[in-house]
């Protein structure tokens, strides 16, 4: 079991950095002048070759590339204009455009991106399962069929409408905004309910869809019947014996599904105007600020690994005839 | 797996046990049936089944896929849906009706006074709970004991069921034993509570040979120890040759053939068990033709008017008129034995088999 | 003298049919740990020897995991061994390439268990056979359609019945359908495997006396595989038994059945129910064997029987008993105390 996680850690780290590798050389490589940029409208060409020399612009790809490693690991030293700024490891660069470190602007952002994810998948796994799972145990029913109408409905609607919709419509939930959870824990549900709710309701179709199945299938094993038969009441069937072989897929789809939704809040940032990460990445992007692109990569490659590798622990947990190895 | 004995080979000799007239019957099922209704028409899996059996009896149902021998069996503990089952009928375990039976009452019936085991063990146990916690919840479903008592018990059952170390086994899952040992701890499970019925659906179906006749023998042995009714839903006429005392053929959801089972094995009185038995292919005697039966088993939507089987019978020419397309026959006795009963028309079935379908059984 | 035909198929003259020599699979298994230490291999099979003559039909019986489906597809070529010869009429096409394979992939049919998922629910029985037909370049004059409701017709399906999707058919059907198929290559030899476990007892024997008429009419040679040893015994020529992987005893039928000499055939045989005894046959020697069947993974050393044989003495732990014949009895066997049984096995006949 540790060596497995140990091989599965090394491996994650083997895809991050080739990830990054693969970034850097698509981003830094394309045909564009990140050195103008930070320089601006009134540029002089002193000033533009100070940039480019100070940014390692002028030194070959392989060396940038070592470069940047070598500041995610021990730091790295900038040169600009003559002063010298050094930079902490893990040193993911300074912004273009606010030149601040990258690591700061991370490190504010992805606690928003965090939060409205773990409540979001809160809400939509709570009811999702619920509804699924009471959808399959009254099978064919006006109710079932109501869930389960209703859920193709929110899974058919694009994503921005619900958002936009919940945005303009529920306007007596709390204003939508991000305060720390250390700082006020009210505030902080309260300012991102908003966002929750978009996120949980419309994945929560999604996954009462996934659990009505996976419950249909359990009740239909044959261990259910076994446990039927033993003379144990019919909810301890449902809820001990089925909902426990139905939420093993369920929670392995869950959990790489969480992973995906922290790296794809773009929208309900956006929408909802909360500083996360997908925020930060978009605008970077507007704006050609590579070192800012390069460190939401690093955060989103790191989070799926890290996930799918989660998953793969959780899931023999949850079903002891998976072993590692 | 190595802390076995190695035994010398032993001969086995079955006795079968005197049929002892007049002696109570603890399962009494009268006029069974149990239909689905479904888009294409009601299927009518089981149409007026009625049978006795007293305790420390076992009773062989035989029939091919679509007989409604497993559809019947599931009955008698309650097993089907309510909402998409009709049954009617009357079915009495120890003097409790079951048909019809409250939810809650259902609940102390199943796996105290009846207890089923079910063909393929490795799907029929959960495979997330321990053997262990599996057999508890049985026991503690009827007995209200401490987890540490009801262990204890666990353990001790496994030990009964021939299950070496069963205190170390008793905290494995499912997928840690073997194809055998898993239908040994769903026997353990199934009596763990002593019910003085027990239903065994194909119990050997989906184990090798040599594993089959060790749960037969611990099916036997169990059955004397505890003193229970067995009920052995079977399609292999070999193994109701080595366990059963009286067997009851079904087809086409109805009783074809019904009585003690060297006679009915001996000497069938139904086209169909003649059927049967040319069929099968045998290890011993001389090597001869199969003579098989003709066409399919019937559609349960769609039932042959009169006998299920004359679509099929190679005898129905025998019978007066068109009896056998228009009348269905009733299960009675017919010839002077009145310990065996058959449902077929044909006159002195027990002349023809003894002239004609005898000589070409190999 | 080894002549080629016009398929691209070699043939030695004089040479078996079929011929597997010392054959071997072995799988392998992920080990756990950093380096993937311990790997471990599954001896599916190990060191299989058997012939087939033309026309003949030789059973392969024994318990799950003994490997008997592993040298179906062995000898279809489904699978690469591991090590042996696996000989079709003198040359060894064991570890032949695809492309030359494909004319023996013709002439070596194979037949498989579950009539249900063998066959494509989105075709037609006609577009499944002839399909068949197609792919092995067997079209005749006639024309395709003809052919096809002929093969329908041999194995006593209705030939109008070509534009029907397998659903539309009972079990039985089902597996007379792949029967067909496997009849439309012309083949000389059918692996069958498990061919009629999955059909009720009367439908079995539709089938067993279905195959039983090919084999006689067309004279296409058989490995037959089965669990059933009442449904071998009917069937076959000669009988092999597996035992984890190995080969225990093979001989000709009535040999096998009547005076086993192997342990575990002895064993086998003696577990089958018998419905002999309700007729007044006496009861058998009855041989109740302890345990399971070891893992393939890890099987005992020497002897791979003797975990579970009351025979087993030291030598069997340590010295590997060759398949050989003995001074008595007609079977070859793998045993050092191989001896026809005390009593008998098998009831008398009646």
């Amino acid at each position: 079991m540790l060596f497995y996680i140990l091989r599965r850690v090394i491996s994650a780290i083997s895809v991050v950095i080739v990830t990054v590798v693969c970034s850097f050389l698509l981003f830094f490589a394309a045909p564009h002048d990140p050195a103008g940029v930070i320089c601006g409208p009134k540029c002089t060409p002193e000033r533009l070759k100070d940039i480019t020399n100070s940014l390692n612009l002028d030194q070959p790809m392989v060396e940038q590339i070592g470069l940047y490693f070598k500041g995610i690991a021990v730091g790295r030293d900038y040169t600009a204009g003559g002063v010298t700024r050094h930079c902490d490891a893990p040193c993911l660069g300074y912004s273009y455009i606010l030149g601040v470190p990258v690591t700061d602007l991370l490190a504010r952002a992805v606690p928003v991106t965090l939060s409205i994810v773990i409540g979001g998948a809160t809400i939509y796994l709570i009811f999702g399962v619920l509804i699924g799972t009471i959808a399959a145990r009254v099978r064919g029913t006006t109710l079932d069929k109501a869930a389960v109408g209703t859920s193709l409905v929110i899974g058919s609607v694009p994503y921005f409408i619900v958002a936009l919709v919940i945005a303009l419509y529920a306007t007596f939930l709390p204003r939508s905004q991000y305060t720390s959870f250390f700082e006020n824990p009210i505030q902080w549900a309260g300012g991102l309910l908003a966002a929750w709710l978009c996120l949980g309701l419309t994945n929560s179709a999604q996954y009462t869809r996934y659990s009505r199945a996976s419950m249909i299938e359990a009740l239909g094993q044959d261990f259910t019947r076994t446990a039927r038969s033993k003379g144990i009441s019919e909810r301890r069937v449902v809820y001990r014996h089925g909902l426990r072989a139905a939420m093993t897929p369920v929670i392995t789809i869950f959990g790489v599904d969480v992973a995906y939704q922290l790296v794809n809040t773009i929208f309900t940032e956006r929408i909802f105007q909360l500083p996360g990460l997908g925020t930060r990445i978009i605008n970077a992007f507007n704006q050609y600020d590579l070192p800012v692109l390069m460190g939401g990569v690093i955060v989103g490659a790191t989070v799926l690994v890290v996930m799918n590798l989660l998953v793969d622990i959780l899931y023999t947990v949850l079903d002891p005839r998976v072993r590692l190895g | 797996m190595t802390d076995q004995t190695v035994r010398a080979p032993q001969t086995v000799t079955r006795t079968p046990r005197a049929r002892a007239e007049g002696e109570e019957a603890y399962l009494e099922v009268t006029d069974l049936h149990v239909q689905f209704p479904t888009a294409d028409g009601k299927v009518q899996a089981v149409q007026g089944l009625s049978y006795a059996l007293p305790l420390r009896r076992t009773l062989a149902i035989v029939g091919e896929s679509g007989s409604g021998k497993s559809v019947s069996s599931m009955a008698i503990l309650g097993l089907h849906d309510r909402k998409s089952t009709w049954i009617s009928g009357s079915i009495k375990v120890g003097g409790k009706e079951v048909v019809g039976m409250s939810e809650k009452d259902l609940m102390s019936y199943r796996g105290a006074d009846a207890a089923m085991i079910f063909q393929d063990p490795q799907s029929s146990l959960h495979p997330f709970f321990t053997i262990g916690a599996q057999i508890t919840e049985s026991y503690r479903a009827h007995h209200n004991v401490s987890k540490r008592a009801a262990k204890a018990r666990a353990v001790d059952m496994l030990g009964r069921v021939g299950i070496p170390n069963p205190s170390r086994r008793v905290d494995q899952y499912p997928h840690e034993f073997s194809g055998g040992m898993r239908q040994r701890a769903m026997i353990a499970m199934a009596l763990v509570n002593d019910p003085k019925l027990l239903i065994a659906d194909e119990p050997t179906t989906a184990l090798d040979v040599t594993v089959q006749a060790q749960i037969l023998d611990l099916i036997a042995d169990l059955q004397r120890d505890f003193g229970s009714a067995v009920v052995f839903i079977t399609h292999d006429l070999g193994v109701v040759a080595e366990i059963a005392d009286d067997i009851l053929v079904m087809y086409g959801g109805n009783a074809v053939e019904h009585g003690p089972v060297e006679k009915i094995l001996g000497s069938p009185l139904h086209p169909y068990s003649w059927g049967l038995l040319e069929s099968i292919p045998a290890v011993s005697g001389t090597p001869g033709p199969l003579h098989p039966i003709p066409g399919s088993p019937p559609s349960l939507l769609a039932m042959p008017s009169g006998c299920a089987f004359h679509p099929r019978c190679e005898f129905r020419d025998r019978v007066g008129g068109d009896l056998c397309r228009t009348l269905k026959p009733e299960l009675i006795p017919r010839t002077a034995d009145q310990g065996r009963t058959s449902r077929c028309h044909l006159k002195e079935p027990d002349k023809v088999f003894e002239t004609e379908v005898l000589p070409r059984l190999p | 003298m080894t002549t080629t035909d016009k398929s691209g198929i070699k043939r030695v003259a004089g040479a078996p049919l079929l011929e597997l020599n010392d054959v071997k699979m072995h799988f392998r298994t992920k080990g756990e740990g950093l380096l993937a230490r311990g790997t471990k291999w599954v001896q599916a099979v190990d060191g299989v020897s058997l012939t087939v003559q033309p026309g003949e039909t030789l059973g392969l019986v024994g318990e799950s995991g003994c490997g008997k489906s592993t040298t179906a597809r062995l000898i279809t070529r489904l699978l690469e061994p591991t090590a042996g010869e696996i000989k079709y009429e003198g040359v060894d096409i064991a570890h032949m390439s695809e492309r030359k394979l494909r004319p023996y992939r013709r002439e070596i049919q194979l037949i498989f268990q579950d009539p249900y998922s063998s066959l494509n629910p989105r075709h037609t029985v006609g577009t499944i056979v002839g399909t068949a037909l197609r792919t092995h370049g067997m079209v005749p004059k006639g024309g395709e359609l003809k052919r096809v409701q002929e093969l329908l017709e041999v194995v006593g399906l209705n030939p109008e019945h070509y534009n029907r999707y397998p659903h539309e058919f009972s079990g039985g059907q089902r597996q007379r359908i792949g029967i067909a198929r496997a009849l439309a290559a012309r083949p000389k030899i059918i692996v069958a495997d498990e061919p009629v476990s999955a059909l009720d007892v009367s439908i079995q024997a539709q089938v067993m006396n279905l195959l039983e008429n090919l084999r006689k009419e067309l004279g296409i040679a058989f490995v037959f595989i089965a669990h059933d040893l009442g449904v071998v015994r009917h069937f076959c020529d000669r009988v092999a038994v597996m035992y984890l992987g190995r080969m225990v005893e093979e001989g000709p039928r009535d040999a096998l059945y009547e005076t086993p000499q192997h342990p575990y055939t002895q064993a086998l045989l003696s577990a089958v129910p018998d419905i002999g005894v309700v007729r007044g046959v006496p009861p058998k020697h009855r041989i109740r064997l302890v345990g399971d069947v070891p893992s393939p993974v890890d099987p005992p050393s020497g002897c791979r029987f003797r975990t579970r044989c009351w025979k087993a003495e030291e030598i069997c732990a340590t010295s590997d008993p060759a398949l050989e014949r003995k001074p008595v009895g007609d079977t070859v066997v793998a045993c050092h105390f191989a001896e026809p049984p005390v009593e008998s096995i098998v009831a008398e006949a009646v």
